[in-house]
């Protein structure tokens, strides 16, 4: 029973927030709707008693990513600006296009029929995923982790250089007048 | 697996905010919120992956590594499109897609 009351409630506040993250006109409130929807997404995890990765949500998307689109929201737009919505024909052909799209794979999934697997959980904790990620055995997921690892360290280099403040023709006139 | 709830219901919301988020970037006009919909794109994904594990295979790790490399792309993508977006703001004072056509053939 209890089950259910959770699982109804964080699934109406994943959809309700979702839609309110691409429908809001404000571009602030649309960043808060969607922290909304990533906490409830770890809640679902929470759910399904996968607590590391529940925390890995909560810290990477809600409390890294977040903070990210907030800041680059405050750099680059007024808090009064309205965005700016597409015209109605093409709201209304899109709205269209993702409900037949939508339909199609909620019918296709709701006709197969899973058969979930009731055998042993061994509920991982931790130590065990730790352990899987570094191991080079036959689970182990070393060679992943490294190039994440290389991935990370290019997008970081990658961004400070493209967002790094180049000096235009007027700040060295500037430079040569003095 | 979680007692009287069955798997389609996850995918059931996986799918929904999955075509939530497209609608949200076909109908954008800021290049930010266009950027947040795709987050919520990847997010659907996520909650497929882990709960797919949770499901068929409660005895493996894939769903979880999956799931982490998906948050990583997720967040190296994230900076390195607002870089970009914050380059843009500087040379055209506006982020909206309308106003940055630049290398429009």
């Amino acid at each position: 029973m209890l089950n259910e009351f959770m699982f109804i409630l964080i699934a109406v506040m994943i959809l309700v927030f979702s839609v309110l993250t691409v429908l809001t006109r404000k571009i602030l409130r649309a960043a808060v709707y969607m922290l909304f929807v990533l906490i409830s997404t770890a809640g679902l995890y929470f759910m399904l008693s996968y607590n590391f990765l529940a925390a890995v949500q909560l810290t990477v998307y809600a409390g890294g990513i977040v903070v990210l689109i907030i800041f680059s929201i405050l750099l680059t737009s007024h808090l009064s600006e309205r965005a700016v919505m597409a015209p109605f024909k093409q709201s209304l052909f899109s709205a269209l296009a993702t409900l037949a799209g939508a339909t199609l794979t909620l019918v296709t999934i709701l006709r197969f029929s899973f058969i979930p697997n009731v055998g042993a959980d061994p509920n991982f904790n931790i130590t065990d995923v730790g352990n899987a990620l570094v191991s080079y055995n036959r689970e182990g997921y070393a060679l992943p982790f490294e190039v994440v690892s290389i991935l990370l360290l290019a997008a970081m280099i990658g961004s400070i250089v493209v967002a790094k403040k180049e000096p235009t023709l007027r700040d060295k006139e500037a430079k040569t007048d003095k | 697996m979680i007692q009287n709830i069955p798997l389609s219901y996850f995918l059931v919301i996986s799918t929904s905010m999955f075509f939530i988020g497209i609608y949200g970037f076909l109908t954008r006009r800021n290049l930010i919120t266009m950027l947040m919909s795709v987050e919520l794109i990847l997010n659907s994904v996520n909650i497929n992956f882990v709960v797919f594990n949770k499901y068929l295979f409660p005895q493996h790790l894939q769903g979880h590594f999956f799931m982490l490399i998906v948050i990583a792309v997720a967040a190296s993508e994230a900076a390195v499109a607002i870089a970009i977006i914050i380059n843009i703001y500087r040379n055209f004072k506006s982020i909206d897609v309308e106003n940055v056509d630049e290398m429009k053939f």
